[in-house]
């Protein structure tokens, strides 16, 4: 069977949308925060084909942009958790309503 | 012609204005120096117009203009307009008021808002002054209204009095009535010949007499509906007698000598508005208005109602001579008016203070011997009032009935005649009544003459009520009026001039001044209740009752405006507020309730409801 980029781009949507629901549905702020790197990730492939099959390195060049942000950002969405759990001796979304009017 | 000092005409407007700020901003609290800043302000303006006229002559004609606003193709001046009849309006303004002025010194010296008064009286000061000197109507239009605030303001003085509130209001909202007709009719001069400018509309009615086209008439009656109101002609005169609510110096500036003669003088100034149905119509108003006032005041027993409705007859009088095409008489009139009115008022004022703010003159009686100087003044002011030769008011009553005359209106003659007699009829009621006869009350008995600073006022103003007659005013006003100088020159020939002009008016009037007077002495002189009501029946009850207009604007007017002020406030309350706007409220309350439930503080939502949007968006834009 030959691998095209379909194929790629199919793997990448279902990654998306696993993270999306990830995002949706745990009520867990890691967890939440793992299923929002499968997003970035399901995009950075999505990416890398592109560059792949059209035979140009622009994707390749912004995925490892992406890679460096989201190490970034893990670094301080991690310490912000943790910071929360801290206060709150909690991790989950439902407890954090504050901003409710 | 080279003027000289011609910069003082901005002072003598502006220093009573610079005078009520000051008080009103600084000195408000010290009696004092309030009333000597308002006094000093008047006598100077009084003293800068007599050098003026001094420097320059009464008859120069000259404006003297800033640029004020100019919108499109409407340009209006600040400006001055100085010749005869302002200069000689200005002088009765800053001298009679500053006369009275000097007298509420005294007279208002137990006032605790004593400060406040002479602020209100400087704001009217410059108002009027406003009114006497602008050269464009819309100029004088503002000055009208600030007249009108200001007489709000005096009328409502002692605002603690309910009364005192309603006839303010009363006086306030009846000169609106008025200034809405002078509105339209400025509108209109302005559409139909494109200025505002006395000078300039002066002279484009004098190159075209019907350059105001088919609706000359109305655009006269119009601008008359101003006059209306301020001099109180019918049907708007009902005011006027409510405004004695204010103080007694205040009845005497306001409601006697300047403001309400405001209406006339600027009859006068425009006098090239109107054709003859206008004047006609003007004419007959003044003389019933005339007929009308002195009616009731036969039968009042407030002694500032019946001098207050003897100023409405006066007024009418003044009105019927412009009505008659002439201004002179008129002008002329108002000059002495305002010297015998003014002193009247001022002399009941005394006879007030004397008996301890009592009013009603079946209180008094007897007061000669108790107030010899107000005695004296009231009668130099009564006999000239009612046209007693050689005094002010015979001269000038007298040109107008000649005017009558002269114009073949013997209708308005007969009339002007009956109601002369009249006149001598119910200022000798009150005179009698006050100063003759028993003391009618414990007060009376007790009554006493009021201080210097009080007489004096009366004794200057009682000199002029003597002299007005004889010192020339109407021939500056003729000159003015017909460019002609005056016939007789010397004194002597002054004295004698109307018994051989007009000896018909000179003598019939005479002749009414003899009948009121023997009337009202045989009814009066030793009267302690009115005997009039027995003999005249209904007629006098009606007399007393002011022939029931008040009770007929109730009934009419007032209820007319109360249905349509209510439909409105219907209209408002339940369309504009409650359908209207209660449906905007309420939509957006119900749109506010519903979005709230998105608010859920919950992360997840958020996430989701963004995903979504953006799921949205990006159908709409790649979709299709």
């Amino acid at each position: 069977m030959h691998v095209g980029l379909h194929h790629y781009l199919t793997v990448s949507i279902l990654l998306f949308c696993l993270g999306l629901l990830g995002v949706i549905l745990r009520r867990n702020l890691l967890v939440i925060y793992m299923s929002l790197e499968l997003m970035l990730n399901a995009a950075n492939l999505a990416l890398v084909s592109f560059s792949r099959f059209n035979d140009k390195l622009d994707g390749q060049v912004l995925v490892f942009f992406i890679i460096t942000v989201a190490a970034a950002e893990v670094a301080v969405g991690l310490a912000l958790i943790v910071a929360l759990y801290r206060k709150r001796q909690s991790a989950h979304v439902e407890d954090l309503t504050s901003l409710k009017l | 012609m080279r003027l000289e000092y011609i910069s003082l005409a901005w002072w003598i407007l502006f220093l009573p204005l610079i005078s009520a700020a000051f008080i009103t901003l600084f000195t408000l609290r010290s009696k004092v120096i309030s009333s000597l800043i308002s006094i000093g302000a008047i006598v100077a303006g009084f003293i800068m117009t007599l050098v003026f006229i001094h420097a320059n002559g009464i008859h120069v004609n000259v404006e003297t203009t800033t640029d004020w606003l100019s919108v499109g193709g409407l340009n209006v001046d600040l400006g001055l307009k100085l010749d005869a009849l302002s200069l000689m309006m200005t002088l009765i303004v800053t001298g009679v008021g500053g006369a009275i002025h000097i007298y509420s010194y005294d007279y208002m010296d137990e006032d605790p808002s004593k400060a406040r008064f002479f602020a209100c009286l400087s704001l009217f000061t410059f108002s009027m002054l406003g009114i006497v000197l602008a050269n464009n109507f819309l100029m004088m239009f503002l000055a009208w209204e600030l007249v009108g605030v200001s007489s709000y303001l005096l009328i409502g003085f002692w605002y603690e009095k309910p009364s005192a509130g309603d006839a303010a209001k009363k006086a306030f909202i009846t000169n609106r009535l008025g200034d809405f007709g002078f509105l339209a009719g400025i509108l209109m001069v302005w559409g139909l010949l494109h200025s505002l400018n006395f000078t300039d509309l002066a002279s484009t009615m004098k190159a075209d007499a019907g350059a105001l086209g088919a609706s000359a008439t109305i655009a006269g009656l119009l601008v008359f509906c101003g006059a209306m109101g301020k001099s109180a002609q019918f049907p708007l005169h009902v005011w006027l007698p409510d405004a004695m609510e204010g103080p007694t110096p205040v009845s005497a500036l306001i409601h006697a000598a300047t403001m309400v003669a405001a209406g006339v003088y600027m009859l006068c100034r425009t006098l090239f508005l109107y054709d003859a149905t206008a004047l006609q119509v003007i004419s007959y108003i003044g003389g019933f208005t005339a007929l009308l006032a002195a009616l009731i005041a036969v039968q009042q027993n407030d002694i500032k109602r019946i001098i207050a409705y003897s100023t409405l007859s006066q007024l009418g009088y003044m009105v019927m001579a412009v009505g008659l095409a002439g201004p002179t008489p008129a002008m002329f009139h108002l000059t002495t008016h305002a010297f015998f009115k003014a002193l009247l008022f001022l002399s009941a004022g005394s006879v007030i203070m004397g008996m301890h703010h009592e009013q009603d003159i079946w209180q008094m009686g007897n007061l000669r011997k108790k107030m010899p100087v107000t005695f004296w003044t009231f009668l130099i002011g009564a006999l000239a009032l009612s046209g007693l030769w050689p005094l002010s008011g015979f001269f000038s009553k007298d040109s107008i009935l000649g005017q009558a005359v002269e114009q073949h209106n013997y209708l308005l003659f007969a009339n002007g005649v009956f109601i002369a007699g009249l006149t001598t009829f119910y200022t000798f009621r009150l005179f009698f009544v006050v100063f003759f006869g028993k003391e009618k009350s414990e007060a009376a008995s007790h009554a006493h003459e009021s201080s210097l600073i009080i007489t004096l006022p009366l004794v200057v103003l009682a000199v002029f009520s003597l002299i007005g007659g004889l010192i020339g005013i109407q021939g500056i006003y003729h000159y003015y009026f017909s460019g002609e100088a005056e016939t007789p020159a010397g004194f002597a020939a002054v004295l004698v001039e109307p018994f051989a002009h007009s000896p018909l008016a000179a003598l019939l009037g005479l002749l009414a001044f003899a009948v009121g007077l023997v009337a009202a002495w045989s009814q009066y002189a030793k009267a302690t209740t009115d005997p009039l009501p027995a003999k005249l029946g209904g007629l006098a009850v009606a007399m007393r009752d002011k022939f029931y207009f008040d009770e007929l604007y109730e009934a009419t007017v007032i209820r007319a405006h109360d249905f349509i002020a209510s439909v409105m406030g219907g209209i408002d309350r339940y369309l504009v507020e409650g359908f209207c706007i209660g449906l905007i409220r309420g939509g957006t309350d119900l749109t506010g309730r519903v979005l709230r439930l998105v608010q859920t503080g919950n992360l997840q939502t958020y996430a989701f409801l963004f995903v979504f949007g953006v799921a949205v968006l990006l159908y709409l834009v790649l979709g299709k």
